[in-house]
């Protein structure tokens, strides 16, 4: 009884580190085509995907610390990504990021 | 030349503004017992008003917001001082911070703490300094724009 109590207290670490590993290779992988990618939207949407994959890994290390803290930490990343990823793809489209008059 | 169409931008700017300000005063308020304050809520609230002003361009905002971001910083600086020289009143040390315990309408007994005073002190200079810098960048070439339109 007392190792089955350890054991299901340690699936949610183990599993944690499961998944942080898994998005550690999704970056790894995602890191190639940034510096690969033939033309650069590849290379905006590959750092948007980033962007989403370290919200993940936020959200995994929050659970593997038990806090709650964290929370306020992905909301604030995934804004900054947003806004970022439309920046980029303004200055891709039209060169300018903010107009004088738009018409 | 046709210029492109922003509609999906612009309506996805329209909601997504008002969370990222509501976030921004979430932000401001929570800074005394958990993550945040006035300087990341500031930073919040820019993040909001560049979005705004990527979406609808500079004249439009210009006509929206009449607000010149410079005096805000001097606003903001102004309150800062101001609280820490209000504790000259009660014979306490420059930059003394006091609190209570209050009964309020909807919320009940809540603490209001002076802190949050210099707070809103670093939230406007934060607005102010991070809009003066990105919109003096943004029109530094006006002879380029009127050639290109």
């Amino acid at each position: 009884m007392e190792q089955t109590l350890e054991i299901t207290q340690s699936l949610i670490q183990v599993s944690a580190i499961i998944s942080i590993i898994g998005v550690s290779l999704s970056v790894m992988i995602l890191l190639y085509r940034v510096i690969k990618g033939p033309t650069n939207p590849d290379r905006a949407v590959a750092l948007d995907i980033f962007g989403v994959n370290i919200m993940g890994l936020a959200g995994i290390i929050a659970i593997l610390l038990v806090s709650t803290q964290f929370n306020d930490v992905i909301l604030l990343i995934g804004i900054l990504l947003f806004i970022g990823t439309i920046a980029l793809a303004k200055f891709i489209e039209k060169g300018v990021i903010i107009e004088r008059d738009m018409d | 030349m046709r210029g492109t169409n922003d509609l999906i931008l612009r309506t996805t700017t329209a909601f997504i503004a008002f969370i990222l300000l509501g976030f921004s005063v979430y932000l401001f308020f929570a800074g005394h017992n958990k993550p945040g304050g006035g300087f990341i809520g500031g930073l919040m609230a820019s993040a909001a008003l560049i979005l705004m002003y990527m979406a609808y361009g500079h004249e439009a905002m210009g006509k929206v917001i009449r607000v010149n971001f410079l005096y805000m910083v001097f606003t903001g600086l102004l309150i800062a001082v101001a609280t820490g020289i209000g504790s000259f009143v009660f014979g306490a040390p420059f930059l003394t911070q006091n609190f209570g315990y209050f009964q309020l309408p909807i919320l009940g007994r809540t603490e209001l703490a002076t802190a949050l005073l210099f707070d809103l002190g670093v939230y406007l200079t934060v607005i102010g300094v991070t809009m003066t810098i990105i919109l003096t960048v943004a029109k530094d070439r006006p002879e380029v724009d009127k050639a290109n339109a």
